[in-house]
């Protein structure tokens, strides 16, 4: 039977059929929905993991322990799971073991592009990538035999466009995989110095015979067509060559990139006249072709910097320029990303932005919008975590160089589980003089509602451990410790400020339910509901436009009648509108 | 059919974009074409642009296309048909919602909402232009805005011969299939 997959589906389907038994990840795009989809296969063990980290480590448990298993995660959440990933090279594994990383060429949603097959040359591991849904199944399945078979890792290279894009897939059964009786053996497992000192040699002679795979393996396929142009090329950019070139050009199609099968590429370089190499992002196949003497033409050509589809190809390789219809740019207006209607968000920073003098450190989540106009708020955000350790750096800067300066992080609840917890246990015990703005909207908002370990729920929706933030917090040490509801403008300022004035790290907890989420039983109970709206009485608007300082998508400002406008379509009611207004011309209805 | 006929959908997060897409992939699939589909979402639900792909054809390889290569534009929203004109073909076809949704810097006043988008794009390529929003809120739903398009962008590709009332029957929520197959009409009738 075939089913119209995307490629994040067709990869939990595949693990199903490869028998997996237990997979964990931490959301992220173009990630997420791996697990998501894994976790309606219920013979599979699937959690959230609170970050990356933990995410692999358990899943090496599990294959320590002797089953298959599986970590998905973003290509940067790869980055926080390098610690355990460079060590379990050299232990190997019992059970297969796969670690899927969701690379994401063009930032589409994300800070950075980062190419994670090396990765896969750095840490010493395997390394497969699949072009399309169907493959992602079929590679999949395949990456399990060849974990178990040269106890190695192996890292499952996807990018948005093979996650995200659907195609048909063939399904089959689930095969009958028995865990591996578990046997005790320090001498692998451990990996203290006098055993990684011998482990490291094995494990170049294991990279040797995968090469010998490399070479052998029907992953990696060459389709002979007209040899006046060869392709070298890997994942979804095996996808575009051939929409561009058919079968005038022959193809050495890469799906098992580490180690190379470096002797089948040298073998299919004399075959062809012209050989290019077509890959996105980084030349990683280019780089060790060149190193092994075998002429091509690659980045000179294709862009490094970005997606690639099929159209940049045929520009770049047969300077096909296609006739454009031009539409004049300056008719254009952006639509950038906003905090949406009654996110609980914007009351916290729409008070924050009026203060002076702060340094706002920001981290990744909708609340990075926050840094968006007309909020304009936060000054930096780098990584998942980051806010806290980077106020505590910061801080103290201007206290050793005498400068006056307040500062201030911002970090949604799911991220700090995931690695702001050590970043506040951080500034707790070096006694940061900093507040720290916990934004709890209750979800993980971000990825489209992940549940998290502060919801009470699981990946299945079932009633789990609740974290206490404020206990919590608590605990390490923090002495000033408030919760506020980021809606009430008022509360927000007198908790900003009361922060500011106690020395020593502060913590201030905001805590009210993500606009776009499902009120839980709990939550009904603690928040009640927003059923009313906002309107603006035109008898009493100066047309002043404060409440559109507070960019919220439902608010607009009518030029002909110079009067603010609430969409009650939109509108939730969550009167931070009604707060910012100086003439009391906002009023609620519906009460 | 030999040759791999490309769909562009574009518009606003919540507009039902990534729905229409899914019933005409299922509409494809049903009669026998290979299909791939390629959406892109990341921070679409916070009010950004949101933009499907549909290829179809005996093989398809690409899930994407460049600029210069889309049979046809559904867009959904005015502005969002100018920022997506250079995708389409030099003899493309473009269907048009005729709604507007201002973006952040027109709703706060900074900038107006640009005038003379739709006979600019009707001056480059066969545009059929209609208020499908209105029509969905007459049937009384103008969340089938998207099936509304959906219905002219049937007429317009020549895919009559598919039953999409059928695979409508199968997509959508029971309690909608009835606004959604007249909403489907209405809109094969506005071509």
């Amino acid at each position: 039977m075939k089913k119209f997959l995307t490629g994040n589906e067709a990869v939990a389907q595949g693990a199903w059929e490869a028998g997996v038994t237990f997979a964990a990840a931490y959301p992220g795009t173009p990630s997420t929905e791996i697990l998501e989809s894994v976790a309606h296969f219920t013979d599979i063990k699937a959690e959230w993991a609170t970050n990356e980290k933990v995410a692999l480590e358990t899943a090496i448990g599990a294959s320590v322990a002797g089953a298959r298993s599986l970590a998905a995660m973003k290509h940067v959440g790869v980055n926080v799971a390098a610690d355990p990933l460079f060590t379990i090279a050299y232990t190997g594994v019992t059970g297969g073991l796969v670690l899927v990383s969701a690379d994401d060429p063009g930032c589409h949603s994300s800070q950075n592009e980062q190419d994670n097959r090396y990765y896969a040359k750095f840490s010493k591991i395997a390394c497969i990538e699949p072009a399309d849904s169907n493959e992602s199944r079929d590679f999949i399945k395949e990456a399990y035999k060849i974990s178990e078979e040269f106890d190695v890792a192996v890292l499952f290279r996807m990018t948005t466009r093979v996650c995200h894009s659907k195609g048909l897939v063939e399904l089959g059964d689930r095969e009958e995989f028995k865990m591996i009786p578990y046997v005790k053996k320090p001498e692998k497992f451990i990996a203290a110095p006098a055993n990684a000192k011998i482990m490291h040699p094995k494990l170049e002679e294991k990279l040797k015979r995968l090469e010998e795979f490399s070479n052998t393996t029907s992953l990696n396929r060459i389709e002979m067509h007209n040899k006046k142009i060869g392709i070298v090329t890997s994942g979804v950019a095996y996808s575009y060559a051939k929409e561009v070139f058919g079968e005038n050009a022959s193809y050495l199609k890469i799906g098992f990139s580490n180690p190379l099968p470096m002797q089948k590429i040298k073998d299919f370089a004399k075959e062809v006249d012209t050989l290019y190499v077509i890959e996105e992002l980084e030349p990683f196949i280019e780089e060790q072709m060149i190193q092994n003497g075998i002429e091509c033409i690659g980045k000179e050509k294709i862009p490094r910097v970005g997606e690639l589809n099929p159209d940049i190809i045929a520009k770049a390789l047969l300077g096909e320029e296609r006739e454009l219809l031009v539409f004049p740019e300056e008719k254009i207006v952006a639509r950038p990303p906003t905090l949406c209607s009654g996110c609980p968000h914007r009351g916290f920073f729409y008070s924050l932005s009026k203060k002076k003098d702060i340094m706002i450190t920001g981290d990744i989540g909708c609340y990075t919008l926050g840094a968006s106009e007309p909020l304009n708020a936060t000054d930096t955000v780098i990584c998942m975590g980051a806010s806290i350790s980077m106020a505590h750096g910061a801080k103290q800067a201007f206290v050793k160089n005498g400068v006056e300066k307040r500062v201030l992080s911002v970090i949604g609840d799911s991220t700090f589980f995931h690695t702001g917890v050590n970043s506040l246990i951080g500034a707790a015990y070096n006694n940061s003089n900093i507040v720290s703005v916990i934004l709890d909207n209750r979800i993980t908002g971000m990825t489209g509602h992940q549940q998290n370990p502060g919801t009470g729920f699981s990946l299945q929706g079932d009633t789990t451990n609740q974290i206490d933030i404020p206990a919590l917090v608590k605990s390490i040490g923090i002495k000033h410790v408030v919760t506020i509801n980021p809606l009430k403008l008022d509360e927000v300022d007198k908790a900003v400020e009361e922060a500011f004035a106690f020395e020593g790290p502060a913590v201030i907890i905001t805590r009210w339910p993500c606009a776009l989420k499902k009120y839980s039983n709990q939550d009904i109970k603690e928040f009640g509901s927003l059923i009313n709206k906002c309107i603006v009485n035109e008898d009493k608007c100066k047309g002043c436009r404060i409440c559109t300082k507070t960019g919220c998508p439902s608010i607009s400002f009518d030029k002909e009648t110079k009067l603010a406008h609430i969409d009650a379509n939109t509108c939730v009611g969550c009167e931070v509108c009604l707060q910012a207004c100086p003439f009391d011309a906002i009023e609620k209805v519906g009460e | 059919m030999a040759e791999v006929k490309n769909v562009l959908f574009a518009g606003v997060g919540g507009q039902g974009i990534i729905l229409a897409s899914k019933i005409l992939a299922a509409g494809l699939i049903k009669a026998g074409y290979d299909v791939k589909m390629s959406e892109v979402h990341g921070m679409a639900q916070r009010g950004g642009s949101v933009t499907t792909q549909v290829r179809f054809g005996e093989k398809v390889n690409s899930p994407i296309i460049g600029k210069g290569q889309a049979d046809i534009l559904v867009s959904f929203e005015i502005m969002e048909t100018g920022k997506w004109l250079d995708y389409l073909k030099a003899d493309g076809k473009v269907v048009v919602n005729e709604f507007r949704i201002p973006s952040a810097p027109i709703l706060v006043g900074k900038i107006d909402y640009p005038e003379g988008i739709l006979d600019e794009v009707k001056s480059k390529a066969t545009t059929y232009s209609f208020d499908a929003s209105k029509i969905a809120a007459e049937l009384g739903n103008i969340k089938t805005t998207n099936v509304v398009l959906f219905g002219a962008l049937v007429k317009a590709m020549g895919l009559n011969d598919i039953d999409w009332e059928e695979v409508i029957r199968e997509t959508v929520k029971e309690r909608f299939i009835d606004i959604n197959i007249k909403a489907l009409k209405l809109g094969m009738e506005q071509l």
